[in-house]
């Protein structure tokens, strides 16, 4: 009853806004809403739906793809269960291996379950996660809560995660069995949803992870300056801190435009006790088309400075207590583009399918390293081989149902 | 310390809206009957969670930040 006492010129709007989208489209877009916007509303569980999803990445001499399949279902209205199984299957060759070890295959399995409990305003929400491959066990679990409130403009939330890792080494492609770390991993992580207007909305998350323990890849080495060597430098076992705490801080908004798209900006800021200073930029297009197409276009940026113990010469071995000479610790920048695609449909021969969708989305991601040289090169003075270079093709084909 | 400073602006800046409240009673400013743009598939969030958390894992795995991404994700040798 409480649209009827609207104005009739919204009525008016209202009114064409059904005529130009079919009945079953908007209760669907009801439906995506509940689904989509769970972690941004509490008080909505997410809708029953199945997703299959095959990835693939392929790029710095390293492919990796597989399946992945996410199925939710809602039991009476107060609790959804999620189940998501993950598999990657790794191909590498990436400049980290062909410079000081050998290309390796291996496959990493991920199982999840996650609950979601509704009661009155408050959603609380738990889950587990496992991850196992042969040289890396890790477990982690999380427990949060999210509340609505001032007219369910606004929705806080809190989170707590915990993960537990077990590290191994493999050696000529056997466990060794004189090897085996651990690593623990704490997440405390607040967010804050807030409707602003009526067509622009907006998050904020902060988050704080803390590890402690082994945190370095037992595979990877830094080198060194030695004029006894042939190519003016040696190897030697990467050393991190057993510490690290990060801190993260984004804000999202996105809005609604009057020709029905969507326009969606992030911005995150990163700072970690290694150093390592962050800015991560996003923005995505969101297009809808012919009634059942849905186009989208995004392109993300992000630059980060190195840790305090990176470098990708040290001027000699045990130069310091810590050594790095992980990319992922250099200075560099990123840049992704991507594009996606997505088609509504029914199947007639399954009633209970409410609505079916396929998806295909492409990215691409470019990483310019500042100060990461690209070793494979034959030089004269070593430091002064050319700058490495990271070019890669993530793609993507899935399949949703919902029911 | 740019994160300590982050949480005192964020502190003051609760705490100030908090002294607002208390003068005036806030009233939502958008009506449930005028949600229905934000109600769009749209304008979800997180509108395809199985793409979502795969690109997550991607990012995660080739940058060096993380967090505040309002996903949760567990760990992996995956550097």
């Amino acid at each position: 009853m409480k649209k009827r006492t609207a104005g009739g010129e919204q009525l008016a709007a209202r009114g064409a806004r059904s005529a130009r989208h079919p009945l079953w489209l908007r209760a669907a877009s009801c439906a995506l809403f509940a689904v989509g916007a769970s972690a941004a509303f509490a008080g909505v569980l997410p809708e029953d739906r199945a997703d299959l999803l095959y990835h693939r990445y392929d790029g710095g001499g390293i492919v990796i793809d597989g399946p992945s399949v996410l199925v939710r279902k809602k039991f009476a209205d107060k609790v959804s269960i999620a189940a998501n199984y993950y598999v990657d299957m790794v191909s590498s060759a990436s400049i980290d291996v062909v410079s000081t070890a050998s290309p390796y295959k291996e496959e990493r399995t991920q199982y999840s379950l996650a609950a979601d409990y509704l009661r009155g305003k408050s959603t609380y929400s738990a889950g587990y996660i496992s991850s196992s491959e042969s040289d890396y066990d890790a477990k982690t679990w999380y427990a949060g809560v999210s509340q609505d409130m001032f007219g369910d403009l606004t929705t806080i939330s809190f989170s707590f995660k915990r993960g537990n890792n077990d590290i191994f080494r493999n050696i000529g492609g056997s466990k060794d069995p004189t090897f085996r770390r651990a690593s623990d991993q704490r997440s405390y992580a607040v967010g804050i949803t807030q409707v602003l207007t009526r067509s622009l909305i907006g998050v904020a998350n902060f988050e704080v992870i803390s590890d402690e323990g082994y945190l370095n890849s037992p595979y990877r080495s830094v080198r060194y300056f030695d004029p006894t060597s042939p190519n003016g430098y040696s190897y030697q076992g990467e050393v991190y801190p057993n510490t690290r705490t990060s801190n993260a801080a984004s804000v999202k908004l996105s809005y609604f435009m009057p020709w029905r798209a969507s326009l969606t900006g992030w911005y995150r800021f990163y700072t970690d006790s290694w150093g390592i200073n962050a800015h991560t930029g996003e923005f995505t297009y969101t297009h809808p088309m012919w009634d059942r197409w849905t186009f989208s276009g995004s392109v993300r940026y992000y630059r980060q400075d190195a840790a305090d113990f990176y470098a990708d010469l040290f001027p000699r071995r045990d130069y310091a207590n810590f050594l790095a000479r992980d990319k992922e610790l250099s200075t560099f920048t990123a840049l992704t583009f991507g594009l996606g695609a997505s088609y509504d449909f029914r199947i007639a021969r399954l009633p209970w399918v409410e609505k079916a969708q396929a998806n295909v989305r492409y990215d691409f991601m470019t990483i310019d390293y500042d100060d990461f040289h690209d070793v494979r090169a034959s030089v004269a003075v070593p430091g002064t081989e050319p700058l490495y270079k990271l070019d890669a093709s993530i793609y993507q084909l899935f399949i949703s149902i919902w029911f | 310390m740019p994160a300590r400073a982050l949480i005192r602006s964020t502190c003051t800046a609760l705490a100030l809206a908090a002294a607002l409240s208390a003068c005036a009673p806030l009233e939502p400013w958008v009506k449930p009957y005028e949600r229905e743009n934000l109600a769009d598939p749209i304008m979800a969030f997180d509108r395809y969670p199985v793409s979502t958390a795969y690109l997550d894992h991607v990012y995660e795995a080739r940058e060096g930040a993380r967090g505040a991404t309002g996903n949760a994700g567990g760990g992996c040798g995956c550097n």
